[in-house]
């Protein structure tokens, strides 16, 4: 039995002078989705490449289904990339069966959604369509390990509900589950949680491990535009939450007499921090632990 | 000033791309559209940007030179730097000289752009090219902002700065569209609009889309019935309408939920979700 399907110890890679990735050591372990979270830039795309098998680690190693990635255990494996991979000037019965010969497997039923689309080509479908048949194309072979990147990107909600109905699915049967988000609220949906900015692995482990004790503080005024714009103008990170005002990593005591001085009547609350704040307080620097 | 679209349709051929649009656009507030890919949001945007005729209804917008649009394609020229890129776009609106020096330097700085100035758009990254779009469309200080999905596919922290943009303008007294796709960002507007296949589900502030849902939202490991049911996280959510009495109940499908089934209090991201099942389980397609 193979305990961990990923697994990445200490691994750097370097293009030129430039550390893309910086020591990291991260895992994925059967029936868990855990979801690579982290700015453009912050390396996630070369880290997925490395565990791929796709380009080379500079040091440190690389584990895929207990070994290295060659191509048998690649063969074990699920990839659906930004760009989804299919070729567009291909009908979608095509593609599907370009996909399982290449995988050795059985072309896949589609399902009712897509049985109208069988002939249509790849380009000419819609967004949501495209991403199914991705999906579908990843997971004809029943690999062990599956990773996405962005799955859900620019679709909408009935659709991603159902692009995460066949993630949990795979999970659940335990393949084990790795996908980049820009969309916190499908974070929430992960079992665990990889962020990384700048290269490094800065934060693992649940929604409320990485907001630990960080807070932001809610400012509630009748006068939304006037606070917004005397706590913008000293500085302060500041975000509008519909017409609530929310500042991260803030001092309450400092906000206050921002607001006196500009003469804005406001009250103030800490408030626990969102994902998208940790986050944007660990590229900034000020949460480096 | 209010800008708006009203009882607005377009069609492309036999498409309908817009049916019966109403959307107000009040200054100094954000107003955010989401749906889905095709759900018309690009339409219903370029239409109040003059940019697509309509079929029926009308627009109401500031004059052109007071209105700053940001497309969904990248809206910079790849091969100009920021520096150059601002100020071909703010040269158009006669912005020229110390004026637009200044301009261009308190943008940039809001931006977290000065740094780039001199990069070359096609070596920005996408949340950088973004925010440089953002800066273009704004340059002029228009009275209607229009950014269409300003910020897909760009990580949180460039979010962030782009929502800090957003609501800057805002808070200078522009009134701002924008669409997105993320729900969790449209919480944040003080009016979204869900737009479906071309029609509003439902549109007001916040609250007032929660307090106007009609019926329960359950939560389960298994779905009583299937079509009704959506994945969150782990556990499965379903709608039933019951207390609309335009959904039909019968036996085999019932709209109110059974005896001790688990409600849950249902964000935005279910309330999108139950009304475009809503939608399409009325409506065979």
């Amino acid at each position: 039995m193979t305990a961990v399907l990923l697994r990445a110890s200490h691994v750097t890679r370097r293009f030129g002078a430039f550390t893309a990735v910086d020591d990291v050591s991260m895992q994925v372990q059967p029936g868990e989705v855990a979801g690579l979270l982290g700015a453009n830039g912050a390396g996630k795309t070369t880290l997925i490449r490395m565990l791929l098998g796709l380009i080379a680690v500079t040091s440190g190693r690389v584990d895929l289904l207990g070994g290295p990635p060659d191509r048998e255990r690649r063969r074990r494996l699920g990839y659906v990339p930004q760009g989804l991979g299919l070729y567009g000037d291909l009908t979608v019965r095509e593609n599907l069966s370009f996909s399982a010969r290449a995988y050795g497997a059985a072309e896949p039923a589609l399902p009712p959604a897509l049985t109208g689309y069988a002939g249509v080509l790849v380009r000419e479908l819609p967004l949501g369509a495209q991403r199914q048949v991705a999906f579908l194309a990843a997971l004809a072979h029943s690999p062990e390990v599956l990773v996405l990147d962005e799955p859900t990107s620019g679709v909408d909600a009935l659709a991603r509900a159902a692009l995460w109905d066949t993630i949990r699915a795979q999970a659940e049967r335990g393949t084990g589950v790795l996908v980049t988000t820009h969309y916190m609220q499908e974070a929430q949906q992960c079992d665990r949680l990889l962020l990384m900015s700048d290269g490094r692995l800065v934060a693992a482990g649940s929604e409320a491990d990485i907001i630990g004790s960080t807070t932001a503080v809610a400012v509630r005024t009748a006068d939304w535009a006037q606070a917004f714009a005397a706590l913008n103008a000293a500085g302060a990170p500041v975000m509008l939450a519909g017409r609530a005002i929310r500042v991260a990593n803030a001092d309450p005591a400092e906000l206050a007499g921002v607001l006196r001085a500009a003469g804005v009547e406001a009250s103030l609350q800490p408030v626990p921090a969102t994902i998208e704040e940790r986050m944007l307080m660990l590229a900034r620097g000020s949460g480096a632990r | 000033m209010t800008y708006s679209v009203r009882s607005a349709t377009v069609r492309f051929g036999t498409a309908v791309a817009l049916d019966d649009v109403t959307v107000e656009v009040p200054a100094g507030s954000v107003v955010a559209v989401v749906g889905g890919d095709g759900a018309g949001k690009s339409t219903l945007l370029r239409a109040l940007a003059g940019e697509v005729p309509l079929d029926a209804g009308t627009v109401e917008t500031p004059p052109k030179q007071r209105l700053g649009y940001l497309p969904a394609s990248s809206g910079s020229w790849a091969a100009l730097t920021v520096t150059q890129n601002i100020d071909f776009v703010a040269g158009i609106y006669g912005l020229a000289g110390e004026e637009l020096a200044a301009r261009r330097a308190e943008l940039l700085d809001r931006a977290s752009l000065t740094h780039a100035a001199g990069r070359l758009a096609s070596q920005l990254s996408g949340g950088m090219r973004r925010k440089l779009g953002f800066v273009m469309a704004i340059v002029h200080r228009p009275a209607l902002l229009i950014l269409d999905e300003p910020t897909t596919g760009i990580d949180p922290v460039s979010r962030i700065d782009l929502w800090r943009l957003v609501s800057e303008a805002a808070a200078s007294g522009a009134a701002v569209l924008m669409s997105t796709t993320y729900l969790d960002e449209a919480e944040r507007a003080a009016h979204l609009v869900v737009l479906d296949r071309g029609r509003i589900l439902v549109q007001g502030s916040y609250d007032q889309v929660r307090a106007g849902f009609a019926g329960v939202v359950t939560q389960a490991g298994h779905p009583v019935r299937a079509e009704w049911s959506w994945r969150r996280g782990r556990v499965l959510h379903e709608y039933w309408p019951g207390g609309d009495p335009s959904t039909p109940s019968s036996p085999s499908a019932p709209s109110s939920p059974p005896a001790g089934a688990a409600a849950v209090a249902p964000d935005l991201e279910d309330i999108v979700i139950a009304l475009s099942l809503a939608r399409r389980n009325a409506v065979p397609s």
